[in-house]
């Protein structure tokens, strides 16, 4: 489990570790056909939703996309129940029914989990427009990657969370490559946070391989749209050291480009950064590795010993079983 | 009290009741809504709750669901079907999916409306019916209100649902006439109603093609054939059992449609009752649909493509006197 350390950067650094290596044994897991479908993983990009969450309070709501193992785990979802799912038991943070795409947790006030490119920003704008007409500035945090950029619905999206001055912060993990494009190949203004100009949103971009800079762009983004400024854009630029998906042969870059990222790797840099500091010792990092190998070890026999859903409920959830 | 005053009359109780319901879309509030159901709402319940929206019905379609997802009673104003295919992604993929993609965590309580269907001469992109389309999606529920009592009353009801609603309000019917009882008010949504009985055929339809079917079936009575009509009022989930009683009751059965023949509601229709009630059929069953061309623009080949009541007779008559018709 993901918890507090003796200083702030430490437990930034749990959080990135703790995620690196659920998503390690992720791979491990759908290599062995225990995780079927498709699995996307975050490696590389941790940073981003370590920083960012940082920003926000429990009470107030996440949006993500498909690749959201580490805004759930970030967010509190137990592993235990996100391993579960993946493995489509039960117990499972969405009962079986999302997978990995679509994690979701009410208490954890996270809306998924969204599979479909830009599907998930209209419903954070509407997250926010209810607290707005309840003259709430909760924040709501919509995650979403370069792809997204390309859709119609982020311009429209976009466009009424700006005229409406709604509570929204806009995390776009700029990975460069939609899938396999190139943002440079798919975007006449690759420059993406300037898109918000457009809108007369306020922007930024940030390293997203630095947890601590994010961090500090995110509570300054977060602080503005609490004062009432409405809606921010801020644009984490960061890279997936994993393919697009577990079937990505990744034809499309180099592995010269691939190891010139690592060497950014946002977990040893802030590693580094820490031992430099005073903050964290050799024996500091092995403990956590070891309680990180402790608890995920028992997430995934949560996991394993899960209950599949017997198929007679197939059809339960397709509608509310509350009747009106 | 025409039809358009009986949704208006719906809205603006909803509004004054009920603080999380809200109305957005197109030109809902200083125009005074696309079919004029909503004029002056702006005036009396403010720009917040009477939400005049750009052309982004993808975003704003999304916005509902998040509302919806926060506590919020949107209703949704899509114009017409033809403009709802540009929110179709977040209709079909998030409204639809949500409570089963989240293992029953969030529900969406969502109202969508939207005009439907043809005979006003605007050809191939404002006439269409894919109300029967929409009743293909599992997680929907879809209403096509045909009468006074139901466009006043489907609304309310609608509103008290957990999950989404689409109802489909046929654009030839805003200013039908009629009358409404005082205090009507909320009607159930789960059955379809027979409003006309007759012992020859079961004439089953929905929205502005029941009062064709009607007209339809009056002519077939000085004939001396009797047809049932059975308005199904919703179409997802469907009522089997008034179907499948008024078919066994009559052994005959023509669904009318205005939507598309091929893939249709009609074809669902049509083989439920040849699933379930077979043995009882004393002649196959048929179907008079819209043609399977875009909505052309001139009168007469407009009129052509749609359903009318002559098509609809002269169907019964082939059918209840026996030959291919």
């Amino acid at each position: 489990m993901i918890e507090a350390g003796p200083s702030h950067g430490v437990a930034l650094l749990r959080k990135m570790l703790f995620i690196r290596r659920f998503e390690e044994r992720c791979l491990q897991l759908y290599g062995e056909q225990k995780i079927r479908g498709f699995l996307h993983v975050y490696i590389g990009e941790e940073a981003v939703a370590v920083g960012v969450l940082e920003a926000i309070t429990p009470e107030e709501r996440v949006v993500s996309t498909y690749r959201e193992h580490g805004h759930a785990l970030v967010r509190g979802i137990a592993p235990g129940a996100i391993m579960a799912e993946m493995y489509g038991k039960q117990e499972g943070c969405s009962h079986g029914r999302g997978g990995s795409m679509h994690l979701f947790d009410a208490k954890a006030k996270f809306y998924g989990g969204n599979g479909i490119v830009a599907g998930g920003i209209p419903i954070a704008v509407g997250l926010a427009f209810a607290d707005a007409m309840r003259k709430r500035n909760d924040v709501t945090c919509c995650f979403f990657g370069d792809g997204a950029v390309a859709e119609g619905v982020f311009h429209e999206s976009l466009n009424l969370a700006a005229l409406w001055k709604l509570p929204v912060l806009f995390v776009c993990e700029n990975n460069y490559y939609a899938m396999g494009t190139r943002v440079d190949l798919a975007e006449s203004v690759p420059d993406l946070h300037q898109k918000a100009a457009a809108y007369g949103m306020v922007s930024a971009f940030v390293d997203g391989m630095d947890v601590e800079a994010v961090e500090a762009a995110a509570r300054l983004a977060v602080e503005q749209i609490r004062a009432g400024k409405g809606p921010y854009f801020l644009e984490c630029r960061t890279y997936r050291f994993h393919g697009h998906s577990s079937a990505d042969p990744q034809l499309y870059r180099t592995k010269a480009e691939v190891d010139e990222w690592k060497r950014r790797d946002p977990i040893t840099t802030l590693l580094a950064r820490l031992k430099e500091r005073g903050e964290l010792t050799d024996a500091d990092e092995t403990r956590m590795e070891t309680e990180d190998e402790s608890v995920i070890g028992e997430a995934v026999a949560f996991a394993e010993r899960g209950t599949l859903e017997p198929p007679e409920q197939l059809t339960r959830f397709v509608y509310s079983e509350r009747k009106p | 009290m025409n039809y358009r005053e009986a949704v208006r009359a719906a809205l603006h109780e909803a509004l004054s009741k009920d603080e999380r319901v809200f109305l957005m879309g197109e030109d809902v509030g200083s125009y005074g809504g696309y079919f004029a159901v909503s004029t002056g709402f702006l005036k009396e319940f403010g720009p917040e709750r009477i939400r005049d929206t750009p052309l982004s019905e993808l975003a704003y379609t999304g916005i509902g669901i998040g509302a919806a997802l926060a506590g919020m009673r949107p209703v949704i104003e899509l114009t017409t079907t033809n403009f709802s295919l540009l929110a179709l992604d977040q209709i079909v993929n998030n409204a639809a999916s949500y409570l089963y993609m989240s293992g029953g965590q969030f529900n969406v309580p969502l109202v969508i409306r939207m005009g439907t269907g043809g005979a006003r001469q605007l050809a191939a992109q404002h006439s269409h019916s894919f109300e029967g389309w929409y009743a293909h999606i599992p997680g929907l529920k879809i209403l096509t209100p045909a009468t006074l009592e139901d466009a006043r009353g489907m609304l309310p009801t609608a509103l008290e649902d957990p999950d989404p609603v689409l109802i489909f309000e046929h654009a030839t019917l805003y200013p039908m006439e009629g009358e409404l009882p005082d205090g009507a008010g909320a009607v159930e949504i789960e059955h379809a109603r027979v409003r006309r009985s007759g012992r020859d055929i079961s004439i089953i339809t929905y929205g502005a093609s029941l009062w064709k079917a009607l007209d339809a079936a009056k002519t077939l009575a000085d004939e001396g054939i009797e047809a049932e009509v059975v308005d199904l009022r919703t179409l997802r989930p469907l009522d089997d059992a008034t179907i499948f009683e008024s078919v066994s009751r009559t052994h005959r059965a023509l669904i009318v449609d205005e939507g598309w023949r091929s893939g249709g509601i009609s074809a669902e229709i049509t083989t439920r009752i040849i699933e379930n009630v077979f043995y009882d059929l004393d002649a196959p069953v048929r179907r008079v649909c819209s043609a399977e061309v875009p909505m052309p623009y001139a009168k007469q080949l407009e009129d052509a493509a749609l359903p009318q009541a002559a098509t609809i007779a002269a169907a019964v008559r082939s059918i209840v006197h026996g030959g291919s018709g």
